[in-house]
């Protein structure tokens, strides 16, 4: 068993209580930095701690943090992204679900670190249980005197919101969030201006994912050198990883940076699910790189998958048998994508519809072999769309024709699915 | 027309925020139930508490998976169709669902109960296949399971209507 630190307090059927989280060491971090640490030591600690952002680009948290002018425009403010519709992605829905108040008393220190007087948690409609579940810790953080006006008697008050979200992947994309908290269409927007200097409203924000912020307490509590001494990598601290697809035990479970992918899905997912044999794995989400069995030892962190030509992205593990149909799983990624494209920039909005229908007909038996130099050239235009989604979900393609280029070829010259009875 | 009270409460809640139009969707979620989707008198309700023109509501409206144009069943079996619940067999449970209701995909029954969308991954990918029936989420559907729910849901009906 490995160091707990979010899921420390996880039990297996039920949400962690206030009294609970305080009676292992909740909260503390927030009245000894709110008395004694300004703002400036909180950023220098989590910068030791070497904090990265888990919401996929790994961005350094106290970086980010800093980003915001030191003499920026007030109110400023916070919010918490916690909108994860990347499939195969569950940890923040888990992490919600198992401590609340590692979040909330994460959101207040970020939101100290930064100046901000009010907080956003932006949750989708499936996670309506998520949304209800953090309106009634708040208010007991609120009755607690840990949130609202001079929390702790300081001088310091933070509010925090759940800002309910009407369902939509691009929202998780930090400046279509912000859009969508306005109440504006969703699309993304590309710096400049940056959110920490003009984000909500033309004030200084700044976004951050939910797990991120729930690290935030206990480096704090517990120091950069313990932070680092998590990890078996050199990103420091522990991450929530999902694995789901062909394993014997789906689930989310917190393990050090670095771990490697076949101990991941050996030992922790209980190996492949009775019956099915391995063949594929998205290590970090839809929008990364089908890995084969040779790279089953690669590391999960941020250099790890790139030694790997992979990206970390969520560290959502889904895993594929010998009998799912690859192509058949990227026509179903390329579909979401296609669905899911915001509509703003038209390398997205036409070029994966037209992959998706060169995958679908390839699925059908209707393939010719020169739709796989079609689908090369359409993977490296869709780079040229506004915002990360659509490269985002060239990724599975491209890999499909790299790795597995022979089921493919099988398709065309079957014309037929060969996995279809 | 919306009871007074519905709309001063909703009023309330605009002017509590940054700005009204933040509480867009919340505002159109509380509408949408009253009038079980997302009616042109909706929108023109909703666009005056929200100090928006009908045109810019309609923009959020038709982005978003959860509001709802045209009318729909009372309980909306939200079905993912994303890469864990996909392999998983997603299109059994589908297939099923249009079976015993008696629709297709997009459509609503013959009763008016039910409608059945698609939607992407829910979060539940470790217990895939997995749908949300109005904002409650089920994993690990079975024929049985799916049985299970249904006739709670249309028992549940049918005692609201005799009330
Ligand atoms: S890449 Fe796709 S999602 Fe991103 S801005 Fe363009 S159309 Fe929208
Ligand atoms: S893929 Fe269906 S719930 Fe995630």
């Amino acid at each position: 068993m490995y160091p707990q630190v979010l899921f420390r307090n996880r039990k297996p059927d039920r949400i962690v209580t206030l009294d609970e989280y305080r009676a292992g060491g909740g909260y503390r971090a927030l009245g000894d930095v709110l008395r004694k640490r300004s703002a400036g030591e909180v950023c220098r600690v989590v910068d030791e701690a070497g904090l990265r952002g888990r919401g996929g680009a790994g961005f350094p948290a106290s970086k980010k943090w800093e980003s915001v002018p030191a003499d920026g425009a007030y109110p400023r403010y916070l919010v918490a992204n916690s909108d994860e519709m990347e499939p195969g992605t569950f940890k923040d829905r888990v992490l919600i679900h198992a401590d609340p108040h590692t979040i909330i008393e994460g959101m207040i220190l970020a939101g100290y670190a930064i100046g901000a007087s009010k907080a956003f948690l932006f949750v989708r409609p499936s996670y309506e249980s998520s949304a209800a579940i953090m309106e009634r810790e708040l208010r007991i953080a609120r009755e607690a005197g840990y949130l609202g006006r001079n929390i702790l008697g300081t001088d310091y008050s933070l509010d925090i919101v759940v800002h309910r979200s009407g369902g939509r992947y691009i929202c998780g994309e930090a400046s279509a969030l912000l859009n969508a908290v306005m109440g504006k269409r969703p699309n993304p927007q590309r710096p400049p201006p940056y959110p920490t200097v003009k984000g909500l409203w033309e004030r200084p924000t700044v976004v951050n994912n939910v797990e991120t912020l729930a690290n935030v307490p206990h480096i704090l509590r517990n120091g950069p050198e313990w932070f680092r001494g998590l990890s078996r990598s050199k990103t420091p601290g522990t991450k929530l990883f999902c694995i789901s697809g062909k394993v014997s035990r789906p689930g989310c479970v917190e393990l050090p940076m670095g771990t490697r992918l076949n101990e991941i899905i050996e030992e922790h997912a209980g190996g492949m699910a009775p019956g099915s044999e391995f063949k594929a794995c998205l290590p970090g989400g839809a929008s990364t790189y089908f890995l084969t069995r040779d790279n089953l030892h690669a590391g999960m962190d941020f250099d790890g998958m790139a030694a790997v030509k992979n990206r970390l992205g969520t560290g959502a593990v889904i895993v594929f048998d010998r009998k799912t149909c690859l192509v058949g799983a990227t026509l179903n990624l390329m579909r979401f994508f296609a669905r899911e494209s915001c509509g703003w920039c038209t390398p997205c909005r036409e070029g994966l519809p037209y992959m998706r229908d060169l995958l679908e007909r390839i699925e059908e038996g209707e393939g010719r072999e020169e739709y796989i130099p079609m689908l090369r050239l359409m993977s490296r235009q869709v780079w040229n769309s506004y915002c990360a989604l659509a490269p985002g979900a060239a990724s599975p393609v491209e890999s499909l024709l790299d790795h597995f280029a022979d089921e493919v070829h099988e398709h065309i010259s079957q014309k037929r699915c060969p996995f279809k009875d | 027309m919306i009871p007074e009270e519905m709309r001063s409460a909703l009023a309330r809640k605009a002017a509590s925020a940054e700005s009204p139009r933040e509480q867009a969707i919340d505002v159109m979620f509380e509408l949408q139930d009253h009038y079980g989707y997302m009616t042109d008198e909706a929108m023109e309700e909703a666009a005056g508490i929200l100090g928006m023109t009908t045109l810019e509501l309609e923009e959020l409206a038709t982005f978003y998976d959860h509001i709802y144009r045209s009318p729909v069943g009372r309980y909306v079996i939200h079905v993912c169709d994303s890469a864990v619940c996909w392999m998983e067999g997603y299109q059994r449970i589908i297939d099923y669902l249009c079976q015993r209701l008696k629709l297709t995909v997009g459509g609503t029954s013959p009763d008016g109960l039910f409608t059945l969308l698609p939607v992407c991954c829910i979060g539940y990918c470790d217990r895939a296949p997995a749908m949300m029936i109005n904002r409650n989420v089920y994993g690990r559907l079975t024929r049985e399971k799916i049985d299970r729910i249904l006739d709670r849901l249309i028992e549940h009906s049918q005692f609201h209507e005799m009330e």
